[in-house]
C-alpha cells in the first residue's frame, strides 16, 4: 500500500442545533481506491459526503485534496476540483436524451447552437469507457434504474472527476445489476479513479471495497483494508453488537383456520404503461398466525400482487376469498372493512403524512372507532390509544403532537404498523418492513410481527432480504417475472433453494 | 441495547424543545404582526383606535372572511378556488331576484313587489354556492383536472351566468327583512355581519380539530396516497371542500348584496385575491395539510387593518395594493423560513 492520498479530511466536526452529526471524523481515500463507507442510519455517512461535495461546510477540521489543502465552498467547487457525487435520488432530467443528461449544461456546439453529432459521440466515448451498451439517444425516462444510473456514473467520468462518490448505489437494483454494477466499478478503478462506495449491504461492500470505513453516531469507528475484517466484526462495529443477538424465531403459531385464500390472480397489462408489471394465475393462502414470505427480484411482482389484494390497483381476473368467503374489493376502504392492512414499501411516499403530528398518523385508519359523539373524536380514547401503541410497540417520541419527520425510521415504520393494528386486522400485509430502518429497529420490527402472528393475525410478508425472508416466514413463496414459481416449508428453504427459484425458471414445487 | 437508545432519545428530546420555540414564533407571526399593526396605526392615527372603527374594521373583512374560512378547507387539500368571487356575484343576484319576485326574464314575478321573502333568498344564494361547488369538485376529482384550471374555468363561467341572469345590471333596492343580516347591528354597535364571521370561523375551527372528517381533511391534504392506503375516501373528501367553499360563497353573495342593499353583477371582482391572500398570510400552507381557521381569521383581520389604517392616513389605494403584494409574499417567506429551521 503507498502512502499517497488522493483525499485526506481531517478531524471533520459538524454539528447541527442540538446534534452533532460529526464528531472528529477522519476519513482518507488512495488513487485507485473503492472505499467503502458504512454505518447504521444517522451514523453520519451522508454528513460526510455532503461535506465532501460541498453542500455542507464542516464546523472544523481540515480536507486535502491530493496533498492541498482545500475549503470546498459548493458543489461545483467539488465538481470543478473532480469529485462526483451520485446520490440515491438521481439528478437526471427524465424527458431529456442520455447524451443531454450527460452533458447538461456543458453541451458542445457552436455560440447558442447545439451541435447534436458532437453531442452524441462524445457522449459514446463516455458510455464505451463504462463497457456497456447504451444508445446516447435514448430518452432518460425509458431507461431502467440500473440504466439511470449508468448515465450518472457517465457523466462523472465526462467532468474528468478523480473521485465518484456513490450514496446507496444497489439500494435499488436486482442481483444482476449489482453484479454489472461492481464490474463497471472495477473498471473505473483499472482506469485509475477512486470511488467511495455507501451501502447497507455490508456483503457487498467486503465484495468490492479495498478499505471499509464504519461510523457510528457522528464518531469514526475505524478503517479496516478487507483482507483482515470479517462480516461479524463489521457489524459488531456498526451497531456495538454481534449478528448473533438479532432476532430469531423460534417457533410457529401456524393454524389451520385460512384468513385469505387467492385463487388464479392474474393482472393484465396496461396499455398507458407498458413496463407495468403483469401477475399470471396466482395462488395462495395464508392461515391465521401464519407468517407467509414472498419473495422475488425487483420486477416479480411482489408488490403488485399486494397492492391487487388490497385494491388498489384493479385486478383483471380471480378471486379473494376471506375466511372462506369470496369478496370483492375495489378500494383500499373496501380491504380495509374485510379486515386486511397493508404496510406498503415506500413509507415516505404511501404511508406517512411527514408533515403531521404522530397523533393523526396512528389513529387515522381507526378514527372512526375514536367516535364518540357525532363526528367529534374523543381525545381521551385516542389518547389511551396513541399511549397503548407507544408502550407496546416501544416507539420512541416526545409525544403524540411531535411531527413524525422527526422521528427515525424506525420509529415511523412502527407508528405505521400502529395504524393497522388499531384496527385489529385479521390480515396483514407488510411490504419490506424492515427497509431503511437500523439494525435494532429492524430486529424490533420483527419480534413485534412474531408477536402479531402469535396473536392470530394472518401475515404475508414481502422482502428482497433473503434472510428476512428465511428467518421469518413459516412458509414461503416465490416469484419470477409475476409467476409464482415456488413454494417452500421453512425447513426446506435455503437462500440457495429460493434464489434458484426467483431467478431461474422452474416447474412451481408445492407443498405437501 | 438499551444504552444505545438513550442518548440519540435524549439529544431528540433537546431538538425537540428548540423546534418548539421556532414553531411557536412560527405559529404567532401573523398574530404579533397584527398586534403591531395595530400599535403603530393607534400612535400615528388617532382615529384609528377608536371602537367605531374597529367595528367597522371587523364589519369589512367579514365577507371576504367568510369565503376564506372555506378556502382554508380548500387550501388544506392542497386545492385552490379561484371562482369565488364569480360565484359570490351568481349567488347574489339570483339571491336579488328572489327576494324581488323575478327579474323579469328570469324569474315570472307571481307575488308582485314582495317577492319570495328573505328565507328563500338566503336559500336560493346557498344552493348556488353548493352546486356551483358540486360541479367543480367532480370535475376535479372525476375528470383529473388540476383545481386551478377548474377553477379559473369557472371564475369565468360564473361571472358568465351572473351577467347573463341580471342583463349586466345591478338590482337594487331591498326589503328591511332582506338588509337585516348585511347592516344590522345588536349590542348597540356590533354588525351582524362581522358575529355571522366569528360565528361560522369557530364552528368551522371545531369541525377541523375535533371531527374525524376535519382529521381526514389534513390527512389528505398532507399526502394524498397514503390518505386513500388507509382507506379514505380521498375523492369525496376533495369535493367536499369545494361544496364548503361553495357554501361560503353563496352565503356571502346574499350577505353582500343585503349589506350594500344591491347585487351587482361585477361584485366580488379580485375578492380571490383577498380570499387566498387572508388564508395564506394567516400560515396555511398552499401545499396543503398544514395551517387552521385562527390564522384565518387573523390573516383576514391583517388585511382589513393594514387596508383602514393606511386608508386613514390618506395612503393611495395604489399604494396599498403594492404593499398588500409585498406582504403577502414575504409571510409565505417567512412561513418558508421557519419550516427550514424546522427541518433540521
Amino acid at each position: 500500500m503507498n502512502d499517497h492520498f488522493l483525499l485526506r479530511m481531517i478531524d471533520i466536526h459538524k454539528a447541527f442545533p442540538g446534534v452533532k452529526a460529526l464528531d472528529g471524523v477522519s476519513f482518507d481515500v488512495r488513487p485507485g481506491e473503492i472505499h467503502g463507507l458504512v454505518g447504521e442510519n444517522g451514523a453520519g455517512k451522508s454528513t460526510l459526503i455532503k461535506i465532501l461535495s460541498g453542500a455542507y461546510q464542516p464546523d472544523s477540521g481540515v480536507i486535502e485534496w491530493e496533498g492541498q489543502r482545500v475549503h470546498i465552498t459548493g458543489p461545483l467547487h467539488a465538481q470543478r476540483l473532480g469529485i462526483a457525487t451520485i446520490y440515491q435520488e438521481f439528478n437526471l432530467i427524465p424527458p431529456l436524451t442520455i447524451a443531454e443528461n450527460v452533458f447538461i449544461g456543458r453541451e458542445p456546439g457552436r455560440g447558442a447552437f447545439l451541435s447534436w453529432p458532437t453531442l452524441y459521440r462524445q457522449t459514446r466515448a463516455v458510455i464505451d469507457r463504462l463497457g456497456i451498451d447504451l444508445d446516447p439517444r435514448r430518452i432518460v425516462r425509458t431507461l431502467s434504474v440500473a440504466e439511470q444510473q449508468m448515465v450518472e456514473v457517465a457523466r462523472a467520468l465526462s467532468m474528468k472527476s478523480r473521485l465518484i462518490v456513490m450514496d446507496e448505489p444497489t439500494a435499488t437494483l436486482t442481483e444482476n445489476e449489482v453484479g454489472q454494477l461492481m464490474s463497471i466499478m472495477r473498471e473505473l478503478k483499472a482506469q485509475g479513479l477512486s470511488i467511495i462506495f455507501i451501502s447497507h449491504h455490508i456483503e457487498e461492500a467486503l465484495q468490492i471495497c479495498d478499505r471499509i470505513t464504519v461510523l457510528r453516531d457522528g464518531r469514526l469507528v475505524g478503517t479496516r483494508a478487507i483482507n483482515e475484517v470479517t462480516l461479524d466484526e463489521i457489524i459488531r462495529m456498526m451497531v456495538g453488537r454481534s449478528m448473533s443477538e438479532l432476532f430469531r424465531r423460534s417457533t410457529t403459531y401456524a393454524t389451520d383456520e385460512v384468513a385469505l385464500r387467492v385463487r388464479n390472480l392474474s393482472r393484465s397489462g396496461n396499455a398507458r404503461d407498458p413496463n407495468a408489471i403483469v401477475l399470471h394465475n396466482i395462488n395462495f393462502e395464508v392461515r391465521r398466525g401464519e407468517i407467509l414470505g414472498i419473495a422475488g427480484l425487483v420486477g416479480a411482482g411482489r408488490t403488485e400482487l399486494a397492492r391487487a389484494i388490497f385494491g388498489v390497483d384493479r385486478f383483471s381476473s380471480g378471486q379473494i376469498e376471506i375466511d372462506g368467503r369470496p369478496v370483492k374489493i375495489r378500494s383500499p376502504r373496501d380491504a380495509i372493512r374485510y379486515g386486511l392492512g397493508l404496510v406498503p414499501e415506500d413509507r415516505k411516499q404511501q404511508a406517512l403524512f411527514l408533515r403531521l403530528a404522530v397523533r393523526t398518523n396512528m389513529s387515522l385508519a381507526a378514527l372512526g372507532r375514536l367516535v364518540r359523539f357525532v363526528d367529534f373524536v374523543s381525545a381521551r380514547a385516542e389518547n389511551e390509544l396513541i399511549e397503548s401503541y407507544r408502550k407496546a410497540l416501544n416507539i420512541h417520541m416526545t409525544g403524540p403532537e411531535q411531527r413524525v419527520a422527526n422521528l427515525s425510521g424506525g420509529n415511523q415504520q412502527k407508528i405505521v404498523i400502529a395504524r393497522w393494528l388499531a384496527l385489529k386486522p385479521k390480515v396483514l400485509i407488510v411490504d419490506e418492513p424492515t427497509r431503511g430502518i437500523d439494525v435494532a429497529a429492524k430486529a424490533e420490527v420483527h419480534q413485534l410481527l412474531d408477536e402479531l402472528a402469535r396473536q392470530g393475525i394472518a401475515i404475508i410478508m414481502i422482502s428482497s432480504e433473503l434472510p428476512e425472508i428465511l428467518s421469518m416466514s413459516d412458509r414461503i413463496i416465490t416469484l419470477r417475472e409475476g409467476r409464482q414459481t415456488g413454494e417452500f416449508l421453512r425447513e426446506e428453504a435455503t437462500e440457495e433453494t429460493l434464489m434458484h427459484a426467483m431467478a431461474l425458471e422452474q416447474t412451481p414445487v408445492s407443498v405437501a | 441495547m438499551n444504552q444505545a437508545l438513550q442518548t440519540p432519545t435524549s439529544t431528540l428530546l433537546r431538538i425537540t424543545r428548540r423546534l418548539n420555540l421556532i414553531e411557536i414564533i412560527g405559529r404567532f407571526a401573523p398574530l404579533l404582526f397584527l398586534i403591531t399593526l395595530v400599535v403603530v396605526f393607534g400612535s400615528l392615527e388617532p382615529r384609528f383606535l377608536t371602537k367605531l372603527n374597529l367595528l367597522n374594521v371587523l364589519r369589512q373583512v367579514s365577507i371576504t372572511g367568510l369565503i376564506a374560512i372555506g378556502m382554508t378547507y380548500v387550501i388544506l387539500t392542497s386545492g385552490i378556488d379561484l371562482s369565488v368571487g364569480s360565484l359570490l356575484a351568481f349567488a347574489g343576484v339570483v339571491s336579488a331576484a328572489v327576494a324581488k319576485g323575478g327579474t323579469g326574464t328570469w324569474l315570472r314575478s307571481t307575488t308582485g313587489e314582495q317577492g319570495y321573502g328573505v328565507t328563500l333568498a338566503v336559500l336560493a344564494a346557498i344552493g348556488i354556492g353548493i352546486a356551483g361547488g358540486l360541479i367543480q369538485g367532480i370535475a376535479i376529482t372525476r375528470l383529473g383536472v388540476p383545481p386551478f384550471v377548474v377553477t379559473l374555468g369557472g371564475m369565468s363561467a360564473f361571472r358568465g351566468a351572473t351577467l347573463l341572469f341580471s342583463n349586466g345590471g345591478p338590482i337594487s333596492g331591498f326589503s328591511k327583512d332582506f338588509r337585516y343580516w348585511g347592516q344590522g347591528k345588536v349590542f348597540g354597535d356590533i354588525p351582524i355581519l362581522a358575529l355571522v364571521f366569528l360565528g361560522f370561523a369557530l364552528v368551522a375551527h371545531i369541525i377541523l380539530r375535533y371531527t374525524r372528517y376535519g382529521r381526514h381533511i389534513y390527512a389528505v391534504g398532507a399526502n394524498p396516497e397514503a390518505a386513500r392506503l388507509s382507506g379514505l375516501n380521498v375523492k369525496l373528501l376533495i369535493t367536499s371542500v369545494y361544496v364548503i367553499v361553495g357554501f361560503f360563497c353563496g352565503l356571502s353573495g346574499y350577505l353582500l348584496a343585503s349589506r350594500l342593499n344591491s347585487a351587482e353583477a361585477v361584485a366580488g371582482v379580485g375578492y380571490e385575491l383577498t380570499v387566498i391572500a387572508s388564508v395564506v398570510i394567516g400560515g396555511t400552507s398552499l401545499f396543503g395539510g398544514e395551517g387552521g381557521i385562527p390564522g384565518t381569521v387573523v390573516g383576514a383581520l391583517l388585511i382589513g387593518v393594514l387596508t383602514n389604517g393606511l386608508v386613514l392616513m390618506n395612503v393611495s389605494t395604489y399604494i396599498q395594493q403594492i404593499i398588500i403584494g409585498a406582504i403577502i409574499v414575504l409571510a409565505v417567506a417567512f412561513d418558508r423560513f421557519i419550516k427550514s429551521k424546522r427541518r433540521v
